[in-house]
């Protein structure tokens, strides 16, 4: 439709906005990359010189080796355990209509409505008592909690897309239950399980505030460590600190990239409308 | 309103071309063509909803292609009907005389004024989600004709109801029009609501306007071999042409028959005839071997086979079972004969 | 297997039960030993406090300004964040729907979602700081006479906010933006309507609903701001939001109970909120953003 010229303000007016937004991220980012190859930089645009010595002291100095096989094991295992729970669980709730499904429904959809820090330290005080926050599982469990149920919301429209018939197709021609499965279902569900997997995996690579409550010195992950030395900035140089801070946007960046080439960017936003 | 050598381009894709088309005030015009043959782009285009790329639309002979569809003040049926879902049907239909900011006792009586046309006085203040397909479709043309427009579109209103109700609906729109005497530009792609409801239809194929004229010329002498096809034409085929004593002869499924010429006919030629106008003789000049006999209650309608290999449609209404041999004839005047 | 046992089978098999929906158990008995169950452990140990009376963590809380003011400084902090960026989401999904190529500009805006609180507040440390690009700019055209601060204030936890909600904000608005029927802005043009008018009879009445769930969600997010808060902003003083004393609470003072009662302020203010605002959707129309059988 034509558009006047006070639609043009308008419309030129937004793009600016987005732009001014999308400017002032790639600068926030930029500055942080270009402070952790500085040597030295206090009041010019750039640093005076470059260097790569910052990211030698932080992989020293915040033990990243270690930091960095924490968050693997973390998050890999958060990956496969939610998704030997969510998938079925998916399967179970888009295909059968049972008394008390709203119900459960509502119970997956909690912790993904509720913000962690809420539940996080209630949470949190029970893995405590069960001696289990401080140790890896006790990160890893709690992750889970969000997981799990981000897992299942995913994946139900998928096992939805799949046309019923193919399964009652599969029975009358004698599969039983682990066939049908192994052989029909998964492979037709792979798209939706790998969008999942990558998701919770970015997710849980960024996910601080349940790791930050019950993790422990041997059992943090990247951003938590992230965090603990942007708090203690004072006592170690900037430019280390940034390192460290790229090395987080590296891992993260690189996993969303390659979620991306599977899923739309909205389906990080978990899909929570009703 | 007169379009004049109006085009539209999407990219490389010409949608329109070559688009002149004049409509008289009341009078009712159809745009009658295939999927995609560009009559929806045509109407959106009158609407303002798309500019032209090429040509210009006049309106009582000033310039309305320059303006948006807000300042055309034409009525719009969609296909889909577009009532607002948030809205009363009052509310819906009063719309457009909210938007000219009428005085409020105005827009009420024009609104039950509408309302009584299309009968729905009773609903008006539903929902639309609370009314069914066709409540919903009388909606939709009250809220077009409610603000009196020069002009009003209707883009395959019917194409989303089911049979009976497409009927009914037809002679809903019928009745309006007589009524009101609204100029109305109507697109669709079935003919028979085309040939029902229209003055004038304009036949369009492939973006370009293939022929104009009035129902009854649409269907007793298409303009061309295409328009021919498209309006049930469906024994269509080549065949060689050559003027004889008794006319221009042409062949039909291995047999001679005279034709009437459309146009300059030269040797090759292309021969249309109607399968209601393919006869079923005791001493016919075409033979034939029935393959499928279809019983339609008051005839048939049977697909036989000559025995050069031609496909041969006709309508019959004696009985005829497959495998029966027949023989065939046709009207000189009813055997089209088009340059091929 | 006897008749009766077939018939009870079946009987369930019809009402959903077999063996398939037994996969839910698992993931439920997941949520509720490690979501439900810490919560009400929760809510039974606020009650168990450590000195006084089954109110007193409550009562503490409201008697001790250094705890309810808590309260109204989160408040003060996630009202306006939000606000700002559900209205700010609206005009530029409505463009944004229109565009071919939305992709690029949407997984742009995915990025601060992706990188998290923590990154952001230490990205926008050294991009705000006093020698930062930001104020270099600023000093460099002379819009300001020297560094403004925008670091361990109000400010800083403010735009970080901005950074992370209005990206979440701007997808789901641009979710419930292209729900809505193309062709209603097509009937309302043609009967009349400008952008203006489309914009305040069509599209946002359709748009409320959603607008409602998205404020909610995103005022959620906003109210249980924890790091940056701390790193970013001034955690003595103006931006000591309700999450940093519950955390001071468990891990400081050890104060479980304190600490579970904090968290049930918490959950009791979102969830006020949150009914609120939905009670507000049933007001506005509610149904599916397109009409007929289109």
């Amino acid at each position: 439709m034509r558009r006047g010229l006070g639609e043009r303000l308008w419309a030129f007016a937004v793009w600016a906005l987005v732009g001014f937004f999308v400017l002032n991220l790639l600068a926030m980012i930029g500055s942080v990359v270009v402070n952790s190859f500085g040597t030295r930089w206090f009041n010019t645009w750039l640093p005076s010189g470059y260097t790569s010595q910052w990211y030698v002291m932080a992989w020293d100095e915040f033990q990243l080796p270690d930091i960095l096989l924490v968050t693997a094991e973390v998050v890999g295992a958060v990956v496969v355990i939610s998704g030997l729970i969510g998938v079925p669980a998916a399967y179970a709730m888009a295909r059968r209509n049972f008394p008390g499904k709203q119900v459960v429904m509502f119970l997956f959809l909690l912790p993904l409505l509720v913000p962690p820090i809420t539940y996080g330290i209630p949470m949190a005080t029970v893995l405590y008592q069960a001696h289990l926050a401080g140790t890896i599982w006790g990160v890893i469990l709690a992750n889970l909690v969000p997981s799990v149920p981000f897992v299942i919301l995913i994946m139900i429209p998928f096992v939805e897309q799949i046309d019923p018939r193919v399964e009652a197709a599969a029975r009358v021609f004698g599969a039983g239950m682990f066939r049908l499965f192994a052989q029909v279902l998964v492979p037709l569900l792979t798209p939706g399980i790998l969008a999942a997997m990558l998701l919770v995996l970015v997710r849980t690579i960024a996910m601080f505030e349940l790791t930050f409550l019950t993790s422990g010195p041997t059992s943090q992950t990247l951003v938590v460590a992230l965090y603990y030395a942007v708090f203690a900035a004072g006592v170690r140089p900037g430019q280390s600190i940034d390192a460290m801070a790229v090395v987080y946007m590296i891992t993260t960046l690189i996993w969303l990239l390659i979620a991306l080439r599977f899923v739309n960017p909205t389906q990080i936003v978990t899909r929570a409308k009703r | 309103m007169r379009l004049d050598n109006v085009s539209r381009d999407f990219g490389h894709m010409h949608a329109l071309r070559d688009v002149s088309l004049t409509v008289e005030r009341g009078e009712f015009v159809a745009l009658l063509g295939p999927s995609g043959c560009g009559k929806s782009t045509a109407l959106n285009c009158v609407a303002g909803l798309l500019q032209v790329t090429g040509g210009a639309i006049y309106l009582d002979e000033q310039r309305i292609d320059e303006l948006g569809p807000e300042d055309r003040g034409f009525g719009m049926v969609f296909q889909n009907y577009a009532l607002f879902p948030h809205m009363s049907v009052r509310r819906n239909v009063g719309f457009g005389l909210v938007t000219q900011r009428r005085p409020k006792p105005e827009i009420e009586q024009r609104v039950n004024e509408a309302l009584a046309l299309v009968r729905l006085e009773s609903q008006a203040d539903k929902l639309p989600g609370q009314l069914s397909g066709g409540q919903q479709q009388r909606v939709a043309i009250a809220r077009a004709i409610v603000v009196g427009p020069p002009l009003v579109l209707m883009d395959e209103p019917l194409s989303n109801l089911d049979a009976k109700l497409r009927l009914e609906m037809r002679a809903e729109i019928r009745r309006i029009h007589t009524m009101l005497g609204c100029s109305t530009i109507y697109v669709t792609h079935d003919q028979e609501e085309a040939l029902s409801l229209a003055d004038r239809i304009m036949v369009m194929i492939d973006g370009q306007p293939r022929q104009i004229g009035t129902p009854e010329e649409l269907y007793a002498r298409p303009a061309n071999a295409d328009v021919a096809e498209f309006m049930g034409y469906r024994n269509l085929f080549a065949s060689p042409s050559e003027n004889g004593e008794a006319g221009l002869q042409v062949s039909v499924g291995g047999a001679r028959l005279t034709g009437t010429a459309v146009g300059e006919v030269g040797a090759r030629a292309m021969v249309a005839i109607r399968p209601d106008d393919l006869r079923l003789t005791g001493d016919g000049p075409i033979a034939a071997s029935v393959e499928i006999a279809e019983y339609h209650g008051r005839d048939f309608s049977v697909v036989a086979r000559a025995a050069d290999g031609t496909e041969l449609f006709f309508r019959s209404d004696q009985r005829v079972t497959a495998g029966d041999a027949v023989r065939l004839d046709a009207a000189p005047a009813r055997v089209l004969v088009y340059p091929a | 297997m006897s008749a009766a046992q077939m018939s009870l089978r079946r009987r369930m098999r019809e009402r959903g039960l077999d063996s398939v929906t037994l996969l839910v158990i698992p993931a439920v008995l997941f949520v509720l030993a490690l979501f439900i169950y810490p919560f009400v452990y929760g809510l039974i140990l606020s009650f168990h406090p450590r000195i006084g009376g089954w109110l007193a963590n409550y009562q503490k809380f409201f008697s001790e300004p250094f705890l309810y003011d808590t309260i109204r400084i989160t408040l003060v902090i996630a009202v306006p964040a939000t606000i700002l960026n559900v209205v700010l989401s609206v005009p530029v999904a409505l463009r944004v729907r229109l565009m071919k190529k939305q992709r690029l500009l949407t997984t742009i805006l995915v990025i601060p979602i992706t990188l998290g609180t923590v990154m952001v507040a230490e990205g926008l440390l050294t991009y705000l700081g006093p020698r930062g690009w930001l104020n270099r700019t600023l000093l460099e055209f002379g819009l300001v006479d020297s560094p403004i601060r925008l670091i361990h204030n109000y400010w800083g936890v403010m735009l970080s906010l901005v950074i992370t909600g209005f990206p979440f904000t701007f997808l789901l608005t641009l979710s419930y933006v292209t729900g809505i029927d193309p062709g209603l802005e097509q009937a309302a043009a043609v009967l009349g309507a400008r952008a203006r008018e489309r914009f305040w009879r069509i599209l946002l009445p359709l748009l409320a609903p959603g607008l409602a769930i998205t404020l909610a969600l995103a005022f959620v997010q906003a109210f249980t701001v924890f790091p940056s808060a701390i790193l970013l902003g001034a955690p003595a003083g103006p931006t000591r939001v309700i999450s940093i004393v519950a955390y001071q609470a468990a891990f400081e003072q050890y104060d479980y109970s304190l600490a579970s009662a904090i968290a049930m302020l918490m959950a009791a203010v979102q969830l006020l909120i949150i009914t609120a605002l939905l009670a507000s959707r049933s007001l506005v129309f509610r149904g599916p953003a397109s009409s007929g059988k289109g």
